[in-house]
């Protein structure tokens, strides 16, 4: 199996029988994988196939059930992140490890197994900064900065320690297409530089672009290795998914659709409510029926308080800034906009859109106990449970939600089911408008498939949907325009025959000339 | 007389300030332990007791500390090994401090104690009127000034109090960047078991030298309400550890002076005073939003 | 070797039933090598603790006297701990209502007839519940800890008892005690089976609040806002449910409870008003909710355990010569116990060997499903 190397060079890190059991559950299972000297080294899986617990377990932040490692030719036990970077071997989390109370300096200084001073820190990190064109402020507290100067962080914090190897977990999930171009070229610079790189994606086209090899995981095992500039991005999703996956078809409007708005967002401003949040300014879209509108935008740039503000969890002070079917909903609370035809599903799974330890049946109460009050509430508020078990079953059936009982607690679910059944509850209900945060968000590619088709579906059955987004193949693929949003601005909507990935990611970074408002912002 | 009352309240906001001091570095850990006041009576009754035994108020003092950091331990095994409630678990320390307290003190209720004596600083508690006030006072007023500036130097100014810092503000990143998060804890858990034992011994072999069963009345629940109200800042601790030994004194005072006032009402100003502190430092969301240690009470369970 | 928790899959429904039994049986083993420490015979001291006092008729009621404010209190802080709202000031509320229950046979101890006795009891929730509503209000409306506050109110009512005993509702015929006058007998709240001993209707009330709170939580929609806003306030407010109508609610259900224990327990089991009502009920009853898993008819169970320490403690005292705090002592460790039981609910306890490769699993009496 082991085809990567051709240079005859030793290897510099190699996994054998790596394995890493969760109670009954086998995350990873006899991983082997070699990492040559100065390559870049893709690990390709989709969501759940056990890239993140494999990596951990090479920079000992996990301790594997089996199996063994070997450094430049030895035979090695890394206990602990830090013996990781003793040897070499440094890392850039996905969701970042860092200490938003903190500076910058200070959370370099952590990950340095030296007692220098925070000044010299903050100094050598300044010059590395430059060096590479990562620029950062190493006094700056990390809570206040965005997530792609918070990566930059990672990174020169992961060169401070002159790493032979570079493990990056889905860098490209949080950046703009331009800063992902950026990205890239510090990562070349590195591997000229005879550095290795073990780049954790699921992205296809970037892995096609920069990497020399590729290892490629499905259920915890290792199922291909190959080199990716010789293989199709077909290909690579065939031995990532193992069957073909039919990706969700978007056609087109019906020409004679009719064109009456649904959910109307006018003028809508937001004073940020907690110091970390972002403040929405002038907001502006309609979404009319039969149609998909696509928010697209990087992590944290209003995208959850502007949901908030449209489902009613924070409500406005005029009536006519949200609009849903016809009626101003300004003032109305969640409840009162559900009943008048919209639905909503956040970002987060568990804690937000479901109570983690309720059973489904109950967490179907939840969103839906005031707009079907009759059918799941009896007389005297009491709960009708074998009416809200058969509904629960219903929905379970409807989105092939898959669990281990008969009504388990959501938080037994896996993260794809329980999305599944999240968006079930509200088309169940038929809704008008429907309101998702991130529909897929770390949902593998056939739960995601299903639930874009899904969402296809109930547009073109006539009622309005808003999709947000960080995934823009996903909003090319299902949306019929697109918005961007930035620093709490809302662009207007781009047409989905108009719109390029390189038109959106120019708005997702804030700069682009035919839209004032944002220009104002960056300015 | 303005100058005894000074040093008074400095009798008064010692036993808070230590307490407070120890639990402001739990809480920087991230872990929150309701059973200072539980940890405080122990060591006022094990102090009280080992000094009238031995004669010696040091050696109570030391076993006050050890039996206070003990205490801790048990809360700490519970909230950091076996990741029970922190609030429940404090409330358990609490209660089971102050039971166990009445029980071991029963012997010792009305019995004369031993008073640790003062530790004039030569010639400089002959400094006029700040003299006596900053230079002769009881050796554990200097231990506690020495503990803030230690306290606030190690936070600040080393590399363990930077680790400790990160634990309390994401136990999850610490852990991913190999810091042992359940260690840094039970050290702090510890240091504030100390401090509250220490505190307590105050209570009763400097405040007032004898054991009255409860006789702590709420000043671990102060402190911890301290801890807030300085916002998580040693040097501010200071500050409302001096207010409230200030209002305690003050009423005291109002009482022997016979104002008319009904002593309770007086009696209950602090408690009332914590109340209204809490409620203005409360009021200001974003000054507590951005001080409060980001992981404060949330449990913690490493992936291996 | 250390410690691993391994978290379940799902709750263990065995556990749940069977952590407050382990926690009693630790409670018992710890209480026996205590009672050796204080040079009792463990056993000896064991029976006259928890054996004796259920042996005899006129026991049982006290245990039924001392058991009524402990449940009446638990069932209504198990509405709060469930929706995250940490009331720990019931012992001020529980007085605060003593006093407002007693303002009628104190201050119009003339006016004597059959209303007078439920006005007390009304007007005891009312003042209970009012006085539970400060820390509420507080925290609903400005975010303050709620444990602080309910707790410091709990020092400023027991000043305020005092003061009033000793000042303005002092007894005009009693000799200068600090007490106030004897309720009339229409005030008084009835013995159940006068003829056997002292219980008096206070039990009754705890029965019921027990079992309609049982149905409010186990089957309502109100019961399932109490838990989801517990578990998730963020998922509570996306259920379209209120943080802050849900913390007075909470506030007000405990405080009226505690209020009701209040002037239940001065009107049936003192009859008149004392600077000190309370044997530390208010944080006892924090104890039984937590032995009772919550769940309010676990927590009338509970509340049986605890009131049978108190009585214990008394009956230890005069055959052993242990001193009746031993029994606060007890009470302390349960707590302890219970709450390290309960985490086998949600997690599986390995020993781990070091080195690390070769884990060892004790997996206990459960198979992992």
């Amino acid at each position: 199996m082991n085809t990567t190397l051709d240079s005859g060079r030793a290897p510099l890190l190699q996994a054998r029988g790596l394995t890493k059991h969760f109670g009954a559950v086998t995350a990873c299972d006899a991983i082997d994988l070699t990492i040559a000297p100065g390559e870049i080294h893709a690990l390709l899986g989709e969501n759940g196939a056990g890239k993140s617990t494999f990596v951990k377990m090479l920079f000992g932040a996990l301790e594997p059930s089996a199996g063994s490692i070997n450094w430049q030719g030895k035979r090695v036990e890394i206990d602990n992140p830090a013996a990781a970077r003793r040897l070499g071997i440094g890392m850039v989390f996905q969701h970042f490890s860092l200490f938003d109370a903190l500076t910058a300096a200070e959370n370099i200084l952590l990950s340095l197994d030296t007692d220098e001073p925070p000044s010299s820190v903050a100094e050598r990190a300044r010059e590395v900064s430059n060096a590479y064109g990562l620029p950062l402020d190493p006094y700056a507290h990390v809570g206040d900065l965005s997530v792609g100067e918070r990566q930059r962080i990672e990174i020169v914090r992961c060169l401070l320690q002159d790493p032979q190897l570079i493990i990056l977990d889905e860098p490209t999930s949080v950046l703009t297409p331009q800063e992902a171009d950026r990205l890239f070229e510090t990562l070349e610079r590195l591997r000229a530089e005879g550095r290795s790189i073990l780049y954790i994606s699921h992205r296809l086209e970037e892995v096609k672009r920069i990497c020399d090899s590729a290892t490629v995981l499905r259920q915890g095992k290792v199922v291909g290795h190959c080199d990716p500039s010789k293989e199709t991005a077909a290909s690579l999703a065939r031995l990532m998914v193992g069957d073909e996956v039919e990706g969700a078809r978007r056609q087109p409007k019906p020409v004679e659709a009719g064109r009456r708005p649904l959910l109307h967002v006018k003028n809508l401003n937001r004073p940020a409510a907690h110091p970390f949040a972002v403040t929405l300014h002038d907001i502006d879209l309609t979404v009319h029926e039969n149609e998909i509108l696509g928010i697209a935008g990087v992590a944290g740039n209003g995208q959850g308080e502007l949901f908030e503000a449209i489902s009613g969890e924070a409500t406005q002070d005029q009536p006519s800034v949200i609009q849903l079917c016809g009626t101003e909903a300004g003032l109305l609370d969640i409840s009162k906009r559900r009943r008048l035809g919209a639905a909503f599903v956040p970002e987060e799974r568990l804690g937000h859109a479901a109570a983690p330890n309720l059973p489904l049946s109950l967490n179907l109460l939840l969103s839906r106990h005031q707009t079907d009050g009759r059918a799941y509430i009896g007389s005297a508020g009491f709960i009708r449970n074998s009416a809200l078990a058969r509904a629960a079953a219903r929905i379970c059936e409807a989105m092939d939600v898959r669990k281990g009982a008969a009504d388990p607690a959501a938080s037994s679910l896996s993260g794809g089911n329980l999305q599944k059944f999240v968006i079930g509850r509200e088309l169940d209900r038929s809704p008008s408008v429907l309101v998702v945060n991130q529909p897929t968000w770390g949902v593998d590619a056939g739960a995601a498939a299903r639930i874009r088709n899904a969402l296809i579906a109930l547009a073109r059955s006539g009622s309005a949907v808003l999709v947000i987004s960080q995934d823009l193949d996903e909003l090319f693929e299902i949306s019929d325009a697109i918005c961007v949003m930035h620093h709490g601005h809302l662009s207007r909507p781009v047409p989905i025959e108009e719109a390029t990935f390189e038109k959106i990611g120019l708005l997702m970074g804030g700069s682009d000339a035919s839209e004032p408002g944002i220009l104002e912002e960056t300015a | 007389m303005l100058e005894s009352i000074l040093i008074t309240i400095a009798t008064a906001a010692t036993p808070l300030l230590i307490a407070a001091m120890g639990e402001l570095v739990v809480e920087r850990s991230g872990v929150l332990n309701l059973g200072v006041e539980g940890m405080m009576v122990m060591g006022a009754i094990t102090g009280f007791a080992v000094a009238l035994s031995t004669g010696s108020p040091w050696l109570g003092v030391l076993a006050a500390v050890v039996v206070g950091a003990a205490f801790s331990l048990l809360f700490g095994f519970l909230t950091l090994t076996l990741v029970t409630n922190q609030v429940a678990t404090g409330l358990a320390l609490t209660l089971f401090g102050l039971g166990l307290s009445g029980m071991l003190g029963e012997g010792f209720v009305g019995r004369p104690g031993v008073k640790m004596a003062n530790l004039d600083i030569p010639v400089l508690s002959d400094i006029p009127f700040i003299g006596r006030l900053l230079f002769g006072q009881d050796p554990i007023f200097y231990l506690s000034i020495l503990l803030t500036i230690s306290v606030a130097y190690f936070l600040f100014s080393t590399r363990a109090g930077l680790k400790l810092r990160a634990v309390g503000d994401n136990h999850a990143s610490a852990h991913a960047q190999g810091i042992n998060v359940i260690a840094i804890r039970y050290g702090a858990v510890m240091f504030g078991g100390a401090c509250a034992g220490l505190a307590g011994a105050y209570l009763s072999l400097v405040y007032t030298p004898q054991w009255v069963e409860n006789m702590t009345a709420g000043r671990g629940w102060i402190a911890l309400a301290l801890v807030v109200f300085a916002s998580w800042r040693p040097w501010r601790v200071v500050a409302g550890a001096y207010l409230f030994g200030g209002v305690t004194i003050g009423q005291l005072h109002a009482q022997a002076q016979g104002v008319g006032i009904p002593s309770q009402l007086l009696s209950s100003l602090p408690y009332l005073a914590t109340i209204a502190v809490l409620v203005i430092i409360s009021r200001n969301r974003r000054l507590t939003l951005m001080n409060t240690p980001a992981s404060l009470g949330r449990p913690f369970v490493p992936d291996r | 070797m250390r410690l691993e928790l391994v978290r379940r899959p799902r709750q263990s429904a065995l556990f749940s039933v069977l952590s407050p039994f382990i926690a009693l049986a630790l409670t018992l083993i710890a209480g026996a090598i205590m009672f050796a420490f204080l040079g009792k015979n463990p056993v000896t001291a064991l029976y006259y603790f928890f054996i004796e006092p259920l042996l005899e008729v006129w026991s049982l009621h006290e245990l039924a006297v001392k058991a009524a404010p402990l449940i009446l209190i638990g069932v209504g802080l198990s509405i709060c701990y469930l929706s995250n709202n940490w009331n720990i000031g019931a012992e001020g509320q529980f007085i605060i209502g003593a006093i407002t229950g007693s303002i009628l046979p104190i201050l119009f101890p003339e006016w004597q007839n059959a209303f007078v006795l439920p006005l007390m009891l009304l007007m005891g929730m009312l003042g209970g519940a009012a006085y539970a509503s400060i820390p509420a209000f507080l925290k609903a409306r400005f975010s303050t800890n709620e444990i602080l506050t309910s707790l410091m109110l709990v020092y400023v009512a027991q000043l305020f008892l005092d003061w009033l005993v000793r000042g303005p509702w002092r007894n005009p015929e009693g000799f200068n005690f600090p007490e106030s006058r004897n309720f009339h007998a229409d005030a008084i709240l009835p013995e159940i089976l006068p003829a056997s001993g002292r219980a008096h209707w206070g039990f009754a009330f705890a029965i019921i609040a027990a079992v309609l709170l049982w149905f409010v939580l186990a089957k309502t929609l109100k019961g399932f806002e109490v838990k989801v806003i517990g578990q998730s306030p963020r998922a509570g407010r996306f259920g379209g449910f209120s943080r802050a109508r849900m913390i007075m609610f909470a506030f007000l259900v405990s405080g009226a409870l505690a209020g009701l224990a209040g002037i239940s327990e001065v009107s049936g089991a003192i009859g008149q008003l004392r600077p000190t009502i309370s044997p530390g009920y208010g944080f006892t009853a924090i104890i039984v909710a937590f032995l009772g898993r919550l769940n309010p008819l676990g927590i009338v169970a509970a509340g049986l355990v605890l009131a049978l320490s108190y009585l214990g403690g008394e009956a230890a005292q005069i055959s052993i010569g242990v001193s009746d705090k031993v029994a606060r002592a007890f009470q302390g460790m349960l707590l302890f116990f219970v709450l390290a039981c309960d985490m086998l609910i949600h997690y599986r306890v390995r020993l781990v060997r070091s080195p690390v490769r070769d884990a060892t699993a004790f997996e206990g009496v459960e198979k992992n499903a």
